[in-house]
């Protein structure tokens, strides 16, 4: 990996500033991204991180802190950093199991129309890509994971659901996502996974962390139902 | 020993200054709309500043007493009643076993805090009680709730009572509804004309403003570009859509987005805006940032002076 750019830094607002690491997404990038939030969680002064798929948003406190002392260990902690420490030790790999199919998957049809592929072929590009989660948010622990092999490029769907079931797995142009909760969304939902992606008791309390690898893997509706998944909510 | 809620209005929710730490797995902080007022409330009893008090919205909100303490409220004039008698806010009151409790309607402002000696006792979720009804998280069950009828705010009795009020300078200026602003992100993404125009226009607040932000009607400013790669949102955030009508995102924002954004307001600043109701009118100061150093400083300062 080639050495990464300095991030420049700008104040937001009286108490956040954002580091913008490159104007483009790449998983470069996005390790250094994940590398760089690894480092400021531990200082003191730092209140929040927002990290995202070319920016890192710092919350600090500013009742204890000014900003040039804020701006000053954020400069020396990431000089000390060096990109290519990065390794592939460091990025979790997270494996989700996934019931592919019409009766949790109502967009699966149209999906394979839209791509000209067979719902087999679908499931099979969809479940053989290894993804990078850029960005978490949207609602807790709703990764945004890319890409998607170009066969499996989508639009949104025209009218969003008002509802969309926990465990949704769906596509939207060339990302993936699982939704941790009911919410509405206008992503293409091709299947359910009985994994939780948020617990609240947990140690990480969301399953994927920004910077992680994802891959997918098909199960039956039996193993489905076994691992607890439910078939209703639409 | 607790209030009882005996009408819970339309929004009562508990809140202390916000659950922090979790915006990179996508969760809000939540904490009060009105931070200046929480803050003060809590001084007014010598409490933590973190104290848990209940943020009441509108009004149409009953408590009843069951044990003897102390409470400061600040913030809106909701039109308060103790035993049917009219109190005011920024000041402390002493309260009586039975005594009644109740908000009617805005006279002016939306929201008021109440605080209770010693605060009121509430376990944390995340490290923090404030109350996110969408991401169902915080509050008396920990899921997110708004105050219920019947539910039991508990606190320690106590009859120890000083009677105190916020000094009248260190309460923020309500009437001056011009919302300081410290340009940032892609503000130079909009053209020294359209900035112009938000600079010197009013907006009206939208019904459609919540906790999570607060949506704008008035003249449309547009910037140069279509979208952004989707990056964090700070606090006060001015998101413009490509309806050119800004939303201000407050303590229940989303933690990312993708729309250009003009900046920030600040937190005396986004304090005054949520105690505008549907149909007030509003302009926008842009401000440096050591300007809003120096205005944040100026309230703390005051707060620690109390302390």
């Amino acid at each position: 990996m080639s050495r990464e750019e300095f991030p420049n830094i700008e104040m937001v607002s009286n108490q956040a500033c954002l580091l913008t690491f490159s104007q483009v997404i790449s998983e470069a990038t996005s390790n250094y991204i994940a590398q760089v939030t690894q480092h400021l969680v531990k200082l003191t002064g730092i209140v929040d991180l927002v990290p995202s798929y070319t920016t890192l948003l710092v919350v600090f406190d500013d009742d204890h802190y000014d900003r040039f002392a804020i701006f000053k260990t954020i400069r020396q902690t990431i000089k000390a950093i060096d990109p290519n420490d990065f390794s592939v030790k460091d990025q979790r790999e997270v494996v989700i199991p996934v019931y592919y199919g019409k009766e949790v998957g109502p967009d699966i049809e149209d999906v394979a129309r839209h791509c000209k592929l067979s719902i087999d072929e679908v499931i099979q590009r969809h479940s053989e890509t290894t993804y990078r989660a850029y960005a978490i948010g949207f609602t807790p622990g709703f990764a945004f994971l890319g890409n998607t092999p170009d066969e499996l490029h989508v639009p949104r769907k025209t009218t969003p659901r008002l509802k969309v079931p926990i465990g949704s797995v769906a596509l939207a142009e060339n990302q993936t996502a699982v939704y941790p909760s009911v919410t509405p969304g206008g992503w293409q939902i091709i299947g359910r996974t009985p994994v939780n992606l948020i617990d609240w008791d947990s140690k990480n309390l969301a399953l994927i962390a920004m910077g992680d690898s994802v891959r997918f893997e098909p199960i039956s509706r039996d193993e489905f139902l076994v691992q607890g998944g439910q078939l209703d909510g639409f | 020993m607790a209030f009882k809620v005996i009408k819970p209005g339309l929004l009562a929710l508990i809140q202390d200054l916000g659950r922090h730490g979790h915006q990179s797995i996508g969760l809000t902080t939540g904490g009060p709309m009105d931070e200046v007022a929480f803050r003060w409330a809590n001084a007014l009893l010598d409490n933590h500043s973190n104290s848990a008090q209940i943020e009441i919205t509108f009004g149409m909100f009953t408590l009843e007493a069951q044990a003897n303490t102390s409470i400061a409220i600040t913030g809106a004039d909701l039109a308060a009643t103790l035993n049917d008698k009219s109190i005011t806010p920024w000041q402390t009151y002493a309260i009586k076993k039975g005594d009644v409790l109740a908000f009617h309607q805005p006279v002016w402002g939306l929201r008021v805090y109440l605080a209770v000696k010693g605060g009121f006792i509430c376990e944390p979720t995340l490290g923090s009680v404030a109350t996110v009804v969408r991401e169902k998280i915080g509050g008396l069950t920990g899921k997110g709730d708004k105050l219920q009828k019947g539910d039991l705010l508990a606190y320690q009795a106590t009859s120890l009572h000083e009677k105190r009020s916020v000094p009248r300078l260190a309460i923020p200026n309500y009437g001056n509804r011009d919302i300081p602003v410290i340009l940032g992100y892609q503000y130079q993404s909009f053209s020294t004309l359209e900035r112009a125009n938000f600079f010197s226009s009013d907006y009206k607040v939208s019904s459609n403003s919540d906790r999570m932000g607060y949506r704008l009607e008035g003249k449309e400013v547009h910037s140069n570009l279509k979208g952004i790669i989707s990056e964090g949102i700070a606090y006060g955030a001015i998101q413009v859509p490509k309806d050119g009508q800004p939303i201000v995102l407050l303590q229940d924002r989303q933690t990312i987005g993708g729309y250009p954004k003009m900046g920030c307001v600040t937190h005396v600043g986004g304090g005054i805006l949520a105690q505008q109701k549907p149909g007030d009118i509003i302009q926008f100061t842009p401000i440096t940032v050591d300007q809003a150093e120096q205005e944040r400083h100026l309230q703390m300062a005051r707060l620690a002076q109390w302390r």
